[in-house]
């Protein structure tokens, strides 16, 4: 098609639109009498399959998040329970909305030898870039919760700690199974 | 003076240099662990090895001397492909726990390892299990497992601090940096081995985890410790305000001047930052009502003080000055026209000493711990602590009626019942300093005056070198520079010092002063200038010829 087409002068009856309208109302009548037809049939139990519109009914009803889906963050244990993070401030330095705030604190073990004492994060001014999941070297961050209805009244409630980074439970049925790609594979 | 070719690059260098030294003149830079301009040379590590024409291997290029006719191959293929290799044997035994690494960011082997390393490693076997986190002394913690053996911390103990308490211990790859048995690195120039350490083997304890080093930012200054005035650089934590417990000075680092402190520094100066960062430090003018300190502005403040100056100049009463060492040439400057002009006072003492006589020693800690002593001498100050015992006397006599002390702790120079009773029969004293010590507890009014880091100016060490120092940190809230409260205050008594930056105080200084003759802050440079017996600076002929070295 040429893209001048569509600065092709309208013939006169065109110009009337009464073609146009019947069209449009054409559109709106096949949905309408298809979703009335559908959410009838969904209510008293027939044909429960297919959805009557294509809407989702949030929060009531969650859209399933796609195996990428990048959701709030939580902090990963060792397998001792304690936490993997190392504070090396990979992630403070990655981050573009500087939302991470990371005090590193001397570790009794001397094998590891660090450990963060404040690990916050400021979800008021995070971007969910998933930069600070991509820097860290010890895989301590993820952002893989599945939750993403994440709203406070004040400001210092978007403030998560690292204790509450680390009990986070996640969801993990909020994201859509997808066995064919996921095989053996962790979810990101 | 043999002629050699490095890289194409013909050149003539001074007999005896390595090839080392003679490509870095040539601006071709050699990769060094174990090599270091301030210590001896041993070929320890094998890093920088370099192809030479006509000798049938590599040589290392900090160990072989450069003879008539030499060419040198710096960047051969077979040249960098050894690099390569010593580089991956170097690593071998390296934990590679860079998050955990204070080093990490200034660390020789992540440079080299982006630079000509990246190599797919060989090594399949376990890595040696060494000491971690050994607490060496009181200020260094080594990890063994990091270090590289470059042996550049021990030649510093031998040659540099001459105590000699490092050692490796074990042969091959047990091979380990350890204190000899029963010693701790506790000389005075301990934590030097921090900053030549090329891996992170030997860390900080004071910065240990505290700042990542790429949050920090570095600035040029001179130590205040003592009147050597050793070069520094001044890291300060700005943009990450949580970190370092509020502390806004990170670390201080020391920085090459031939001149002065080669590339040393000593542990006092190292660590005598912390009062910057200090509870003790006055946030406001503060004026005594019944015992306690109320905290008033600025305005209030200089008005009341003025008011108090004025009422003893107006009854003929004395009005009397202690200056002190502490303060840059450019506070003592105006200090001294505050004094002339306003007060009509002309001898100011400035020194104080101390009961304890301080440590010193005869490399870089001298025993005046005030870095300016030179400089108010310079400027016509009293600087023989007599004048400030005669200061005291007089007050004790009840001569004085308004004392204004600058810095000083009397307490640290005189007995406590010998100050209280001079202080008691002055009428007012005005403090003007950075932390209240207990001398500023017995004033009736104190102005907050900024530290070294807050603020520009110059020192003059005790060889007479002026020296810039610059602003690495924004002043406290509610504290001036000494010579903006006097030219404030000079203001309240109608006189104008028509000074908007330290450097217009330095111009004044350079015209006035004839020691200062040819200098500003551009010709100061990195370096500084020494001040002129005869009205020519030594520096600038000094200067100059190393000029047509480089352009040769």
């Amino acid at each position: 098609m040429n893209v001048h087409d569509k600065y092709k002068p309208l013939s006169w009856w065109d110009k009337t639109y009464i073609p146009l309208v019947i069209d449009g109302l054409a559109v709106t009548l096949r949905h309408f009498f298809r979703n009335i037809r559908l959410h009838i049939l969904n209510v008293i139990g027939i044909k429960t399959k297919e959805r009557g519109a294509v809407t989702y009914q949030y929060p009531e009803e969650m859209r399933p998040l796609w195996p990428r889906t990048r959701t709030l963050h939580r902090l990963m244990r060792r397998e001792d329970g304690s936490p993997r993070c190392v504070a090396c401030m990979m992630c403070e330095t990655a981050c573009p909305a500087r939302c991470i705030y990371i005090v590193a604190e001397e570790r009794p073990e001397v094998q590891i030898e660090k450990q963060p004492k404040i690990f916050n994060i400021d979800l008021g001014k995070c971007v969910f870039c998933g930069y600070c999941v991509e820097a860290c070297p010890e895989d301590a961050i993820r952002m893989d919760t599945g939750i993403i209805d994440i709203a406070s009244y004040t400001r210092n409630g978007m403030l998560l700690t690292k204790e509450q980074l680390l009990n986070i439970e996640p969801k993990v049925e909020n994201y859509v199974s997808r066995p064919d790609l996921m095989e053996g594979q962790p979810i990101y | 003076m043999p002629t050699i070719t490095i890289d194409g690059k013909q050149l003539t260098v001074d007999e005896g240099k390595t090839v080392i030294q003679a490509a870095e003149e040539a601006g071709i830079y050699i990769p060094r662990y174990c090599y270091h301009p301030g210590l001896r040379i041993v070929g320890q590590c094998r890093i920088c090895l370099v192809e030479i024409e006509k000798m049938p291997k590599l040589q290392v290029a900090c160990y072989t001397r450069v003879q008539d006719g030499m060419v040198v191959h710096v960047n051969s293929e077979k040249a960098k492909r050894a690099r390569q290799q010593v580089l991956e044997f170097l690593l071998v035994n390296h934990p590679i726990d860079c998050p955990v690494c204070d080093q990490a960011g200034e660390c020789y082997l992540q440079e080299y390892y982006m630079q000509f390393g990246l190599y797919d490693p060989k090594m399949v076997e376990d890595k040696n299990k060494k000491h971690k986190a050994v607490p060496v002394g009181p200020h260094v913690v080594l990890d063994s497992e990091r270090c590289i053996l470059c042996t550049r911390c021990v030649r510093f103990c031998d040659e540099i601090s001459k105590t000699s308490e490092l050692g490796v211990f074990h042969r091959g790859d047990h091979a380990e940096l350890l204190p000899y048995p029963g010693r701790t690195l506790d000389n005075p120039y301990s934590a030097n081995v921090v900053d030549i350490c090329p891996v992170g083997a030997l860390t900080e304890r004071d910065f240990r985890f505290k700042v990542r080093v790429w949050y920090l930012d570095e600035t040029k200054s001179v130590c205040p410790g003592c009147a050597t005035g050793c070069n520094i650089e001044i890291h300060t934590s700005k943009a990450r305000p949580y970190k370092n417990e509020g502390r806004r000075i990170a670390r201080l680092k020391p920085r090459y001047n031939p001149d002065v402190n080669d590339y040393w520094i000593c542990d006092y100066g190292r660590y005598g930052f912390l009062f910057v960062d200090d509870d003790s430090r006055i946030e406001q003018p503060l004026v005594k009502q019944n015992g306690e300190f109320q905290e008033l502005s600025w305005d209030d403040a200089l008005q009341m003080v003025s008011g108090v100056i004025n009422t003893a100049l107006e009854n003929g009463k004395a009005v009397r000055i202690l200056g002190s060492a502490q303060m840059t040439n450019e506070d003592l400057y105006a200090l001294k026209r505050f004094g002339n002009e306003v007060l009509e006072t002309h001898d100011i003492p400035v020194t104080v000493k101390p009961l304890e006589k301080p440590y010193s020693d005869d490399f870089l800690i001298r025993e005046d711990k005030n870095p300016n002593t030179r400089g108010a001498a310079l400027l016509g100050f009293d600087t023989e602590p007599a004048a400030t015992e005669k200061l005291l006397t007089a007050c004790r006599n009840g001569e004085v009626y308004t004392l204004i002390i600058f810095h000083h702790d009397l307490f640290k120079g005189f007995a406590e019942d010998e100050v209280k009773a001079a202080l008691d029969k002055v009428d007012s004293v005005i403090f003007v300093g950075s932390n209240l010590n207990p001398t500023a507890e017995l004033a009736s009014y104190v102005l907050p005056s900024c530290t070294w880091a807050e603020k520009d100016g110059t020192f003059t060490n005790y060889a007479g070198r002026v020296q810039k120092i610059n602003e690495a940190i924004e002043p406290l809230e509610g504290s001036l520079p000494e010579w903006k409260i006097l030219r404030r205050l000079a203001r309240q008594f109608d006189h104008t010092f028509a000074y908007f930056e330290a450097e217009d105080v330095f111009r004044d200084i350079v015209k006035k002063v004839p020691a200062f003759t040819g200098m500003s802050y551009r010709a100061l440079g990195d370096r500084g200038m020494l001040v002129s017996e005869n009205g020519r600076s030594v520096q600038q002929a000094e200067v100059k010829e190393e000029l047509t070295v480089v352009s040769k």
